[in-house]
């Protein structure tokens, strides 16, 4: 019995669930609790009250429509990894979901919680970034809808939601392109040291559009920099070399026990270049 | 401290009933509530997989779970595989093919397996690696773990064809 105690309350409906979370202090939304129940073993957090959203049985869904795949905040990351939708609208966000944790962890493990936690180490505020995905977040005062870079860009283990706040369903609009995701990690589930996703566009005479971000540094990014270095060129090697060094210097890296900054920025220069070369591969096919 | 709860499990087909605190996560519930000791608990922060259980038939990490959350489902641990007196297939290929040396990681090992055979019945042994690998051998006997599943899979597919 390591985590402190706490107030345990098991909501069946969001209007319950925000009301205990706007009158109570220190409360705090338990999801899949794949990253806040190890926190809470550790005492890293220690929250007062604990509102248990697992009961909420209509935000257990995961559909597309109007070219939008809408996922609920109690989804797991195993129905996401199966989701035909998920692999039709969103490959990269299928693809991505593989390389989250291990399947157990994935079983209880939502989309909405990753982000909520977000930990620059996650893939999912990556990759969401990428795909100019946005939560709709939910109060006692209402509703608003953020775009995933708002909410966790600039943001360590935390996020622009308010404690009296949670995200009831992730948005992703319908993926046009190709796509790429590249991390390395030491073990395949463990946290990744550094990875990228990406989302290109191709037209005629070259790149149309491109979306990169990364993660792995002090938050997850978006590599707006990368980006402006390949819109507009032919896609060629030359090109996608430059974006993954201009993707190296942008990228918010730092010195950890799993490596320095110098070794990160290294290793996004790599991911970059294999990320793209996926994408604009996927994006040509098209 | 806070007050105990009452709280109802279903555990290997059995209801039962103990009290316990809101913060005790369910490997801790079944074990010293529960009396089920047969569920290990190895890192406590979801990385080791020693802890392995089934909740509704997939395979969850019972020390990232509150026991008071998992009331109304069906839980299911080592203890409750055999049926009858006779091991379960996996637990079987586990002796036969001398698939654990001390034994601690050996429970969480074998839910894992039946889990991936659950989802890929005839897997490689490449696949085996890349699917158990959230399940950590400290005596790092994992080639005669990855026997060990392949051989169940053998024996489990030729029963069912």
């Amino acid at each position: 019995m390591k985590p402190a105690a706490f107030e345990y309350h098991a909501p069946e409906s969001v209007d319950d669930a925000v009301g205990l979370l706007s009158s109570h202090e220190d409360a705090k939304v338990l999801a899949g609790g794949q990253s806040l129940v190890p926190m809470m073993s550790f005492r890293l957090a220690r929250p007062a009250t604990i509102v248990d959203i697992n009961g909420i049985s209509d935000l257990d869904y995961i559909q597309c429509s109007d070219g939008v795949v809408q996922i609920g905040a109690t989804a797991r990351q195993s129905a996401l990894e199966e989701s035909c939708e998920v692999a039709a609208c969103a490959p990269l966000l299928a693809e991505a979901t593989g390389h989250v944790g291990h399947r157990a962890i994935r079983n209880r493990g939502t989309l909405a919680g990753s982000l909520a936690h977000n930990d620059p180490a996650s893939e999912y505020p990556a990759v969401l970034m990428a795909l100019g995905a946005s939560v709709t977040a939910v109060s006692s005062g209402g509703s608003r809808v953020l775009s995933v870079e708002d909410l966790v860009s600039g943001h360590f283990l935390s996020t622009a939601l308010g404690p009296d706040e949670m995200i009831t369903e992730v948005s992703v609009p319908a993926q046009s392109g190709g796509h790429g995701f590249a991390e390395f990690a030491r073990r395949h589930g463990d946290f990744a040291v550094a990875g990228v996703a990406a989302v290109v566009n191709m037209n005629g005479s070259g790149v149309a559009s491109a979306s990169i971000a990364a993660f792995g540094g002090t938050s997850p990014a978006r590599l707006d920099e990368a980006e402006s270095a390949l819109v507009g060129s032919d896609g060629g090697s030359d090109a996608v070399a430059e974006a993954a060094a201009r993707a190296a210097s942008q990228f918010p890296a730092t010195d950890d026990i799993h490596g320095s900054a110098d070794y990160r920025r290294a290793l996004i220069d790599v991911l970059t270049r294999q990320a793209l070369q996926q994408a604009i591969a996927g994006a040509q096919e098209v | 401290m806070m007050a105990q709860v009452a709280i109802t499990l279903n555990v290997n087909g059995r209801n039962q009933t103990t009290l316990a605190e809101p913060r005790e996560i369910l490997a801790d519930v079944l074990r010293d509530r529960l009396g089920l000791t047969g569920t290990h608990l190895g890192c406590e922060h979801g990385v080791c997989g020693a802890c392995t259980v089934l909740m509704d038939g997939e395979m969850v990490r019972s020390c990232l779970l509150f026991a008071v959350q998992v009331q109304g489902s069906e839980i299911t641990t080592i203890e409750g595989l055999e049926e009858n007196g006779e091991l379960h297939p996996m637990q079987k290929a586990f002796s036969e093919y001398h698939g654990l040396q001390c034994g601690f990681c050996t429970p969480g090992m074998i839910l894992a397996g039946i889990d991936l055979l659950k989802r890929n019945p005839d897997p490689t042994a490449e696949e085996v690696r890349d699917d158990m690998g959230g399940n950590i051998c400290r005596c790092t006997g994992y080639q005669k773990i990855v026997e060990s599943v392949l051989g169940a899979a053998s024996e489990m597919n030729e029963v069912t064809s």
